[in-house]
């Protein structure tokens, strides 16, 4: 059934999508490189690593609370290469937009993308215009792609036992936000998309600390689909507490009312950071310093078994298996 | 008062636990029929925290799951007719019907939408007088009143596109069969606590009376469940049996006269086919014969066909609390939250999505 | 069986209310409800009220556990 038809569900960012990269993908394009699976990819050269990464940004509606279509094509992309522990310089960028599409809207997100650009400090250096005819594309997607010159090499795949995880914030703000714009829904929640930059971030804390193992930003499928894929690329467990895990109370709200769970709703200014032990406090230090550090907290560490796994020691004491999202999050009334 | 964090207290959780060790003498068996209390088990990890004297089970409480698959493939039947557009919860988007899929119908295409409420299909109707919108009504008595006033709500506007299939089923009545079939050997019920709210505890006296078995109504916090756990336990070591209600501050004896008037309104009660459970008496709800204009298969001239099970697939004896996941043959090989065979996997509230969610598949 | 989540009447709007859950506000349906006041808790499923929290009932159950918890210490 699923197989002969791309659902929604393929995009989603979770166990549906894996299946399709590995299935699909990765049996047609064979570079080692692409078979990691991280968020951008590291090329050698003689005296000089890069990170070159690309993204298509799609989101519906275009315009929200905390920015737009624009702003996220940009930091999405620096954030990728900002999470290969590069740092972005040049991005290229692809518009695809519908006919008929208002030039005042579009201003609006080139300025958008000119204000993201100068605020993570990248040149935008080449791109491209395609215009469709009405109805062939929803409004405007847009794909950008990035390099960046590698400061120190991260991986998903790097997670070492002992290792402590600290998340930069609260999780699940662009997901709800975006989300409670959509029609239909009568929900008002008083929260902005986080979306920015975190090429600042990370490079203030690979400046100051040698231990930092993995990055990783929690977008399409949340925190607990990220903490698993790293899981499985490390081939580690990974213990988490939920006591400590930031949430605002406006998302958990909005999430409870819609039978969400914030730990799958996506992140657009988030990450994750894998920090041996003895630079963890530091890490934290550096991070509460930062504009968009100031939440950051320590929520688990990573264990030997059983591998490939994430648990989480539940707010009263027990314990569950966290899983991959298999599709897409749909609101449930039961 | 948030009516929330305070049910989550450790402190209180260590209590109830503590006291549960002391009560629990000898092997027990609780049944909870209600896909929330599933979740909630597993999401807190509760089970693990109870002694291995105290066994919960999960009964026929996903209202997703019991739904047969006729009454989906209705509605895929439906959504393919010209000018329609199907309004869902989205807890059946994914459940697999003979062939198909509301996900699949929608990636093919037709006009599948979800929505939050039932009200929200009438809105969708107004702004397309043109189209015939339906709204596909699947729950408990929980669900049932707000779909009852949806239906008045158009009769009262006057919105004639508006069409409904009524799809709403009763818990009590799947108690008493589960009783009468006598296939599993029960000391308690924990029973649902957002139905109840609607019809409040007098339903349930059969049980004690006929049966001579506790029931708990229990709210969804642990501490809830907990305490429920706690007086089923106290009830045992009384040797008396009644109807309790543990989730007060939401349950009145009486439930909701207001709710259950709404519900008397638009409806009435029919037999009922149940998945994995075949057809019980008085189980289910249509529209009676004032809102009959409001019926989407009559109006749209489908029929049900004989409801189909996939083959190997254990959804009836799991709903039915006689097997756990892990027996089934399909369980995290063929059956998986994406590849879902059977409802039990992919409703969000299904015991083996549960199950898998929780432990991933572990066939343990 | 189904999600009910507490939440804060803070406007009646006739079968409407705005009711707020930890800074979230939605329009709650109260036809099921209608005597319920600004200021009261109800419990919203599927977009509508389907009950009144009895806030009561809540401090008792809670009392009663307090007094479990400090007994089994």
């Amino acid at each position: 059934m699923s197989g002969e038809r791309i659902l929604l569900a393929h995009g989603a960012g979770g166990k549906i999508t894996r299946r399709l990269i590995e299935k699909e993908i990765l049996t047609r394009f064979r570079s080692p490189i692409l078979k990691r699976l991280d968020d951008g990819a590291v090329l050698a050269f003689e005296n000089l690593r890069l990170a070159y990464s690309t993204d298509s940004y799609v989101v519906d509606p275009i315009f929200f609370r905390g920015g737009d279509i624009g702003k996220l094509a940009i930091n999405g992309t620096v954030n990728d290469i900002a999470m290969c522990g590069a740092v972005p310089m040049y991005l290229t960028t692809s518009l695809i937009i519908e006919e008929g599409f208002q030039l005042e809207d579009l201003r609006r997100i080139l300025n958008s993308m000119r204000d993201a650009a100068d605020e993570a400090d990248v040149e935008v250096v080449a791109g491209d215009t395609k215009v469709v005819s009405a109805g062939s594309a929803d409004k405007i997607f847009i794909n950008t792609s990035g390099i960046g010159i590698v400061e120190k090499e991260v991986s998903g795949s790097n997670a070492k036992i002992g290792d402590k995880i600290i998340i930069s914030g609260f999780i699940g703000d662009h997901g709800i936000a975006i989300l409670s714009e959509r029609e239909g829904l009568d929900l008002k929640v008083p929260v902005s998309s986080d979306c920015s930059p975190l090429n600042g971030l990370v490079s203030s804390i690979l400046g100051a600390t040698e231990g930092i193992h993995v990055l990783r930003d929690p977008t399409r499928g949340g925190l607990a689909t990220t903490l698993n894929e790293i899981a499985l690329q490390s081939d580690v467990g990974i213990r988490i507490d939920e006591e400590v895990i930031p949430v605002r109370d406006a998302v958990r709200g909005a999430c409870e009312i819609l039978g969400l769970d914030p730990l799958y709703v996506a992140n657009e200014g988030k990450m994750v950071t894998f920090v041996s032990p003895r630079d963890a406090d530091r890490v934290l230090e550096i991070m509460h310093e930062h504009k968009n550090g100031t939440d950051a907290r320590l929520i688990g560490e990573v264990i030997t078994e059983p591998r490939g796994m994430v648990f989480m020691r539940t707010r009263i004491g027990g314990e569950r298996i966290i899983d991959m999202l298999a599709g897409e999050q749909l609101p449930r009334i039961c | 008062m948030k009516f929330v964090d305070e049910f989550q207290d450790p402190r209180l959780v260590k209590g109830l636990l503590q006291e549960i060790g002391a009560l629990a003498k000898r092997r027990v068996t609780f049944m909870e029929v209600c896909g929330t209390h599933t979740m909630a088990l597993f999401k807190y990890g509760i089970r693990a925290m109870l002694p291995n004297l105290v066994n919960i089970i999960s009964g026929p409480g996903c209202p997703v799951c019991v739904t047969p698959t006729n009454v989906l493939d209705a509605a895929m039947d439906a959504v393919r007719k010209e000018n329609v557009i199907l309004a869902t919860f989205g807890d059946m988007m994914r459940v697999p019907g003979s062939s198909s899929s509301l996900e699949a119908e929608k990636a093919l295409r037709f006009d599948v939408r979800v929505v939050y409420s039932a009200t929200d299909s009438l809105g969708i109707a107004e702004s397309n007088p043109d189209r015939k919108v339906v709204f596909l009504g699947v729950g408990f008595e929980t669900t049932a009143p707000s779909i009852a006033c949806t239906v008045l709500g158009a009769a009262r506007k006057g919105i004639e596109n508006f069409k409904l299939i009524a799809a709403n089923k009763l818990i009590p009545p799947a108690m008493k069969a589960l009783l009468e079939a006598g296939e599993v050997q029960l000391d308690g019920f924990i029973c649902p606590g957002h139905v109840s709210t609607i019809i409040g505890s007098e339903p349930y006296e059969f049980i004690p009376k006929e049966y001579g078995i506790p029931c708990v109504i229990s709210g969804f916090e642990p501490v809830d469940i907990l305490q429920s756990v706690l007086i089923l336990l106290r009830q045992i070591d009384e040797g008396k049996s009644r109807v309790e209600i543990q989730y007060s501050r939401s349950v009145k004896p009486d439930g909701n006269p207001i709710a259950k008037r709404f519900i008397s309104e638009v409806f009435q009660t029919v037999d009922s086919d149940w998945r994995g459970l075949g057809e019980i008496q008085a189980s289910g709800l249509a529209l009676n014969e004032h809102f009959r204009e409001y019926d989407a298969l009559k109006y749209l001239g489908i029929e049900l066909k004989e409801p189909a099970e996939p083959p190997g697939c254990l959804c009836g004896e799991i709903l039915r609390g006689l097997r756990s996941p892990p027996e089934c043959g399909l369980y995290g090989l063929s059956c998986t939250p994406e590849r879902p065979v059977g409802p039990c996997m992919v409703s969000s509230e299904g015991t083996c999505a549960a199950y898998y969610r929780y432990s991933r598949g572990a066939r343990a | 069986m189904c999600l009910g989540i507490p939440a804060r009447i803070l406007k009646l709007e006739g079968e409407l209310a705005e009711v707020e859950i930890g800074g979230t506000m939605y329009k709650a349906n109260i036809q099921l409800v209608p005597d319920a006041k600004i200021g009261e808790y109800v419990l919203l499923h599927a977009g509508f009220a389907i009950q009144k929290l009895d806030e009561r009932e809540a401090l008792e159950t809670l009392k009663l556990l307090e007094e479990l918890y400090e007994i089994r210490r």
